[in-house]
Formats: C-alpha cells, structure tokens, sequence
C-alpha cells in the first residue's frame, strides 16, 4: 500500500511540475506569437493559437522602420555587453588574485573598502553616479555607459573566494621556475580557472544585456539607446504597432537565449557561486 | 612561501605592496572613482539648493532632508517597497523552494525541468513587462487573462488601470516571480545538493517518516544559510526595483500617481522636469542608509557569515 501511495506522489509531482512547466513557457510562446502575427491577428476577439500564416516579413518591417533604431540599439548593446564582460573579468579577476594571495600589511582594509560597497546597491546612487558621469561629459556616450559599470565588487569577491581554494602547489610550482606574480597569474593561475570565468562571465553578459535603469539615465541621444531603452521607449510610448514590438522583443532576447542555451552549465555554477552563503 | 635569502625583509615587502597594488590598484581606483566619490559628492550636494547644476552655492543646511520627510509622496514610496516585499520575498521564497525540493526529487527529466524554471533569468525586464503588459495582462479583450476570463463569461479587466481593487500588484508580482523564481532555485538545488545523504538516514533509522517531517526537521534546517541569503537577496532586489514598475505603469502621459516604488520616485524627483539635484541627492543617500541599515541588521539578526555545521 504504501508503495502505491509512493508512485501516486511521484506522478502527481510529476504533473504538478509539468502544469508549472507550461506556465513559466507561455510567456516565450506568446512573444512568438505575437511577434509572427500581424495586428489585426493580435486585436482580433477570440484566441487563435498560432499566427496563420506566419509574417516572416515583421522582421523585416522591424530592421526597415525608420522610426526605431533597432539595428543601431542591437550594434550598442552588443559592443556594451562585450566591453563591461571582458572589462569586468580582466580587473576584478587581478583584484581578486592580488586579494587572496599576495600578503600585504593593508589587504584586509583594502577588501574591507571593497566589501562595503555591497552594502549599497549601485542602482540606489544612480543620481551620484549621473551627476559624476555628466560633469564628466560622458551623458550619451558608450562611454559613460560602459566604464561606470566595470568595477563590480560582487565579481571580485566571487573571484577572491575562488583563488583563496586554488591548489597552491601550482603556483609554487611557477615561482620555483622564476616565474613573478605577473607571469604565475598569466601563465599558470588564468589556463587552469576558465570555468570560473566563464561562469562571472556570462553572468555579467547577462546583465550588462539585460541593465536598464543605468542606460536610461545616460543614454538620452538616440544613437545611444540600447536595446532595452529602445523597447522601453516603444512600449511606454505605444508609438509602435504591437506585432513590431513583439518582434523587437523577440530579436532582442534571441542573442541571449543563444549564450544561455549554450553556457548554462556555467552559468549555473555562477550562480550558486553568487550564493553568498559561504 | 620560499623566501629569497639574500633580500632584505623592507625590501621585501616593498616588492610584495608593489605587486599587490598593481593588481588590485586598477580595480580599487575605478571602484573609489565611481562609487566612493559619488556617494560623498551627493553627501554634499544634499545639503544645497542644486537644480539643473552639480556646483550649487546656495548652501541650505538640512532643507532638503527635511522637505524628503515631510513629503507625503516620498514616505508613500516607502510604503510602496513595504508592501511590494511582503509580496514578491515570500511568495518568491515559497515557488523556488518548492521548484528545487520536487526537482531534486525527479529521477529523469532533471535537467529539462530546470532549464525551463530557469529560462526567464536570460529575459530582461523590459522585454517581459513589455509581454506582460500587452499580452498576458492587456486590459482589452484580446489579453491573454481577459481572454480566459472571457470563457467563463466574465467581463475583461483593465488590469493596471484599476486601483479598486489594485490590480495593478498581480501584474507587478507576478512578472518578477516569473523572472527570478528560476535564479533562487537553482541556488536552493546547490543547498540540496550539499546536504550530506546520512542526515537523512539517521532521520530515517530515527522513524521520521519522509515528506514533511523529514523536510520540516532535516531539510530546512540544512538549508538556513541559503535561506538566509535568499531573503537578504530578495529584500535587496526588491528594494532596487524599477524596471517593471516603470515598463508597466508609465505611458505617454507620464506615471501614475500610486504604485511609486523608491527608485522611481527618485528618478522622476532627480531627473525629471525640475533636475532637483539636491533633493535628489538627498534622496539617494537616505535610500543608501536604508538600505544599508537593513542588509546590516538582516545579516546580524539571521547570522549571516557565522560559520554552522
């Protein structure tokens, strides 16, 4: 009997999961949906479950409409999200590193300093932030979008953590070959951690791709609307037709289904490294 | 370490400061740069009459401290996060703590079910409150809710028009729950994942029976430093929130008067019309402090960093 009380359980889970599964996908089929039909399918009473006739051409509507620089937001994010990824790798890795394993007297005031900024979420001093970054002249720029978002404390600390488990042996190793810091870091520390870049890395793509509130603030020209400010734009103004909105929507989460489908794994790992319960 | 013999200990040590600022000085810089200085510019710009100017003159003690305080829309955004985190923490809490417990005990299909729950952390929330907004919950007919409605013959609802009964909430709830709830399961899984297997063997031997005893005194006492860091997380994220209020609620003609969570209000206060810098300077760091105050009593009310076996 009990037995049977098991299996119920495990098929009843089993669907529990499988409804919820549903659920969490009909926003994905929804901006599929929408953004393959034409306007009078979408306003249309009564729900037709998928377009007929798929409008391939909304695409190209899309990429054609003077009136949504769509292209031109794709080309800023991209370069955004490649710049701040790489960006943020190369100087919270070296920080992490010069944290975690060369002794001196003030590291620990250092990490400290670096710590605290946690405390205070970059978004809550967006004014601070906006009054620096235009008394510098850099409102509109790729600029100022890119280079205030390069010193994540949160990535140095996750690298910290790492190398401070790093076999040391290696790097012993190195230095008895006459290798400095410099060339112990590049040669042997960097080949042998690539999951862990990977892992901060996507994470960082992410949500360089996805910010918002920041490129809001400093992307006022349109040359320099990224993806998100120009969805934003559209959506908040309805200016735009709701099947191109639903396309933009579509293009602009395609690149990072891409990068997610394809790096889950790490990106995964990166997460549960951001599980600051350690 | 082997230490060179022949070099003297000063020398030393000059040598090892040398390289420790040349990796972390770069770093340590920008971060000082573009925080430090920030937060302190605000500090003194909170306390002068700066509008459309980041060098004011007029020097006006605490006025706009005091003009924050005794402003009815700024205490009302505070209410706004009050009552958003008694919503999104233990709603978000619950759905990815119950994702992880009926993953972790799937035997095939473990990985397919959690790449679904997490998919939505590659959506960013422009895109899913632009889905949300004019589809899932248009207030027209032809919205995906007002749709299902409509088989049970019920009349459609203006879902973010309506502020009797506020609406607006489920559509503001539900858009983040979907966004995150896959991010803080994959976090409980690794918590799972790291339980040792003969807690629940001792349980076992001990006539616990599995299910929600085994859960009530094995699992979730297990799981309390991720727990904690969830809740800390989410307090943190909600008290950021901007995207989807702002994606949601504003239109051409501007924002609504309700649903005003802190961010917002700044920005409209910062950089709206009036480019009221000191108010808006001001407004930040009481924010900081909150938020800073909040994520410091968490911390030490929960334990967070005290090590646990």
């Amino acid at each position: 009997m009990d037995d049977a009380l098991v299996r119920t359980g495990r098929a009843l889970r089993l669907m529990l999961l499988t409804a919820l599964a549903v659920l969490f996908l009909i926003p994905f089929y929804l901006l599929v949906r929408g953004g393959l039909a034409s306007e009078e399918e979408i306003t249309a009473p009564g729900w037709t479950l998928f377009p007929a006739g798929p409008h391939w051409s909304n695409v190209r509507e899309l990429f054609t409409d003077p009136d949504v620089p769509m292209a031109r937001a794709l080309l800023n994010s991209s370069l955004i999200a490649v710049a701040t990824t790489l960006g943020t790798l190369l100087l919270a890795s070296l920080a992490g590193y010069g944290l975690a394993r060369i002794p001196y007297r003030h590291a620990d005031a250092v990490f400290y300093a670096i710590l605290g900024t946690l405390l205070v979420p970059a978004a809550v001093t967006f004014v601070p932030s906006f009054v620096l970054v235009s008394s510098l002249g850099w409102v509109s720029s790729l600029r100022g979008l890119i280079v205030p978002t390069l010193f994540s404390a949160f990535a140095c600390f996750v690298f910290r953590q790492y190398f401070l488990g790093f076999p040391r042996e290696l790097e012993d190793a190195a230095q008895v070959d006459g290798l400095g810091y410099w060339r112990t870091y590049w040669r042997v520390v960097v080949p042998n951690s690539r999951p862990v870049f990977a892992a901060v890395g996507t994470i960082v793509f992410i949500g360089a791709w996805n910010a918002f509130l920041w490129p809001l603030v400093i992307g006022q020209g349109r040359d320099s609307w990224t993806v998100q400010v120009a969805l934003s734009t559209f959506t908040t103004a309805q200016t735009v037709q709701i099947h191109e909105l639903f396309v933009a929507a579509a293009v602009s989460i395609l690149p990072l289904l891409l990068v997610f489908l394809l790096l889950q794994r790490y990106i995964v790992a990166g997460v549960e490294r951001s599980g600051i319960d350690d | 370490m082997p230490a060179a013999p022949r070099r003297l200990p000063a020398a030393r040590q000059r040598h090892r400061a040398l390289w420790f600022w040349a990796f972390v000085g770069p770093f340590a810089a920008g971060l000082a740069l573009f925080t430090y200085v920030p937060l302190a510019w605000s500090v003194y710009l909170s306390f002068f009459d700066a509008h459309n100017t980041v060098s004011p003159t007029e020097f006006v003690r605490l006025d706009n401290y005091a003009t924050l305080l005794a402003d009815a829309s700024f205490r009302s955004s505070l209410v706004t996060f009050a009552v958003f985190s008694a919503f999104i923490v233990p709603a978000t809490y619950a759905l990815s703590l119950g994702l992880a417990l009926a993953v972790n005990r799937l035997r095939a299909g473990r990985a397919f079910f959690r790449s679904v729950f997490f998919l939505p952390t590659a959506c960013s929330y422009v895109v899913a409150a632009t889905v949300w907004k004019l589809s899932v919950f248009n207030g027209v007919r032809f919205g995906l809710a007002n749709t299902v409605l409509g088989w049970f013959g019920a009349e459609p609802v203006a879902w973010l028009a309506s502020t009797d009964p506020p609406w607006y909430w489920l559509v503001i709830i539900t858009v983040r729950l979907w966004l995150q709830a896959g991010f803080y399961m994959v976090l409980f899984l690794a918590g799972l994942q790291r339980i040792p297997p003969r807690l629940y063997e001792a349980a076992a031997l001990d006539g616990a029976r599995p299910g929600w005893q085994t859960f009530r005194h094995i699992t979730f006492p297990a799981l309390r430093s991720t727990s904690v860091a969830v809740v800390l997380l989410l307090i943190i994220n909600a008290f950021q929130a901007f995207d989807e209020f702002y994606n949601l609620l504003s239109d051409q003609r501007g924002y609504p008067p309700y649903a005003r969570p802190p961010l917002v209000h700044l920005y409209y206060l910062a950089l709206g019309q009036g480019q009221d810098l000191g108010l808006g300077s001001a407004g930040a760091v009481l924010l900081a402090l909150i938020i800073a105050v909040v994520t410091v009593v968490q911390a030490r009310w929960s334990g967070l960093g005290r090590r646990e076996d």
